[in-house]
């Protein structure tokens, strides 16, 4: 920003002269950065904030793989391609979810009134923390990961780096809905709530942990629309088969409508509630 | 600025006319115009609920105009909301710094928003710092930070990008006597340095020693504006407040007192009491040789300087603390 000189001489004028209209796309980027690193901060001061993304894909793939393994695979090895799968687009989804909660709880301390006062990019104080949010998406890929391949899970190595990818891009995206959800809602509880609400039906009513092909006929009508399904199919054929798919160009595709279509939404709602 | 060369708008730090916010049904501002000169101190003075707070969050940018219009020297709020950020550094209410972030952290932070390379916004959160006296806390997290402490940090922060102009929302409220006291030589510390200053406060006092010229504020409207002694004398120099010994004289006591003063007194009547304004406290003793002489008895008798809620009662006729009252048929 300028720097404004006070010499008494200057007209009013004078002093609101060389203001930039809007913020560039560098400054923007700066800012980003700014507020990712408070992120950061924030993160290391409070460690409580990974238990969803370490303890959801340590407890949920051994549970999962053990309790559901015999009965739709026949046994825990050859269920893990489904279910190691299936836990990565649902612990992006949670992790996602804990974005949006946390914009919203953030959004109502004081320190929030500064940072709307200050000449900045209005999309940085939500896409400052949703790019620290990658480490928790990272760390919850990562677990899921390698406690499938501890459980006797072999992904095609290239491939597994791909859904590694595929994931935390997923997450990312996905999250622009919660910002946008955590703009919108009342309180911090009503984004947790709501994100449950669409988090237990995506995630459920998909090929996750069972085949499509077991559930009733009007059920796998929504298993085939639900975009979490499209996800998981991106990230068997490259986790299991090593293949890039029109699959994941799909995921990709439908992450890249995402982040289209909330993004400018979160940021016109969040600039014109504060 | 106090040059004899007439006012015209581009003098004008903040120049606001009919500004409204309205909250459904609840008008918080009705209708406010300010003029506030460069160099400047000006001083919104009024209750909790007023609209103080909600004026300059419109002010800042914070709340959207809903009627009216701001310009803030002469860049318009409404159209040019990125501009007038650059132009105004806010102190809010309850100071808006990170509590999960070390003071030095805040400062580094604000820093590097407001364009700073990571070098000078290091040096700056430094020099801040020394200067407000925060130095041995730089490395503390805020939320082991007194009250006073975070106002100051707060009130640094709003300095970074050194804005021409400060809006301060009642920057002592909560303050204990001595932190309010060193709160109000910072205050006038940036004075001294020319910066234009914007300050709501509930306290008289507070405005006394900070403004040159205060607005009162009451229920979203501006009800007198002068510098602190044009308000004053508004009221009268000061106050004698007396309480009869027997209440059922109060109207009578009232009477003996217009016929000595001229200008009738406030009364609280359950109590037996008087609030009578003095236009010169020497008059204190003939009111109380008149109740001598007409034999009512007095409990108490003090003088005083008018508090905000005499100006209030002169200007409004009704009470501060007070929503909705009867006293103007008292009065």
């Amino acid at each position: 920003m300028a720097t404004q000189t006070l010499l008494p001489e200057t007209s009013a004028t004078d002093v609101a002269r060389g203001l930039s209209a809007r913020p560039g796309t560098r400054e923007t980027l700066n800012q980003v950065l700014a507020m990712a690193w408070r992120a950061l901060k924030k993160m290391r001061r409070n460690p409580e904030q990974f238990f969803d993304v370490t303890l959801q894909p340590l407890l949920f793939t051994a549970m999962f793989a053990y309790i559901f393994g015999g009965a739709i695979s026949g046994d825990v090895k050859h269920y893990l391609p489904i279910v190691i799968t299936g836990i990565l687009a649902q612990s992006a989804l949670t992790a996602c979810m804990a974005t949006g909660t946390q914009m919203r709880e953030d959004m109502e301390k004081g320190v929030f009134d500064r940072f709307k006062s200050l000449p900045i990019a209005r999309i940085a104080p939500l896409a400052g923390p949703a790019l620290a949010d990658l480490l928790r998406y990272g760390i919850a890929a990562t677990l899921t990961i390698l406690v499938g391949v501890a459980m006797g899970y072999r992904p095609d190595p290239v491939g597994a780096v791909g859904g590694w990818l595929l994931t935390i891009v997923a997450g990312w995206s996905l999250a622009w809905i919660f910002t946008w959800l955590g703009t919108v809602a009342r309180s911090a509880q009503a984004v947790q709530g709501i994100g449950m609400m669409i988090m237990f039906p995506l995630t459920f009513l998909s090929p996750a942990f069972v085949p499509q092909s077991t559930m009733p006929g009007w059920l796998q009508h929504f298993v085939a629309v639900n975009p979490v399904t499209l996800v998981i199919k991106a990230l068997r054929d490259l986790m299991n088969d090593g293949h890039f798919t029109a699959n994941v160009a799909w995921a990709l595709l439908g992450c890249l409508v995402v982040v289209a279509i909330f993004a400018p939404l979160a940021v016109r709602s969040y600039s014109r509630k504060m | 600025m106090n040059s004899s060369a007439p006012t015209t708008a581009t003098d004008l730090a903040v120049s606001a006319r009919g500004l409204v916010k309205s909250f459904g049904d609840f008008r918080a501002v009705d209708g406010i115009d300010l003029e506030i000169h460069r160099g400047e101190v000006y001083g919104v003075l009024g209750p909790n609920g007023a609209g103080k707070t909600t004026t300059l969050s419109m002010l800042a940018t914070l709340l959207p105009i809903d009627g009216g219009s701001a310009a803030i020297f002469s860049v318009d709020v409404a159209k040019s909301p990125h501009q007038v950020r650059q132009l105004v550094g806010v102190t809010g209410q309850y100071a808006s710094v990170d509590e999960n972030l070390t003071a030095t952290e805040n400062l580094y932070l604000f820093g590097r928003l407001l364009g700073l390379t990571g070098r000078a916004a290091k040096r700056t959160a430094a020099d801040l710092l020394e200067r407000f006296g925060l130095s041995e806390a730089a490395s503390r997290q805020i939320k082991d930070f007194s009250g006073g402490m975070r106002r100051r940090l707060d009130l640094a922060a709003s300095l970074i990008a050194r804005p021409p102009l400060i809006f301060l929302d009642e920057p002592t409220t909560g303050l204990d006597p001595r932190t309010r006291g060193q709160m109000w030589d910072t205050i006038r510390e940036l004075v001294a340095q020319g910066s234009t200053i914007l300050l709501t406060t509930q306290y008289l006092d507070e405005a006394d020693q900070l403004a040159d010229r205060i607005a009162v504020i009451d229920r979203g409207r501006k009800v007198a504006e002068g510098t602190s002694d044009q308000l004053k004398a508004s009221v009268g120099t000061s106050t004698l407040h007396v309480r009869l010994a027997d209440k059922s004289h109060t109207a009578m006591a009232a009477q003996l007192v217009t016929g000595v003063l001229g200008e009738e007194p406030v009364l609280t009547p359950e109590a037996g009491g008087l609030n009578i304004a003095l236009p010169d406290a020497n008059r204190a003793a003939d009111v109380l040789i008149a109740l001598r002489q007409a034999s009512l008895d007095i409990a108490t008798a003090a003088v005083r300087q008018p508090t905000l809620d005499e100006v209030f009662l002169a200007l409004t006729g009704h009470h501060s603390e007070d929503s909705q009252d009867e006293t103007e048929e008292v009065a």
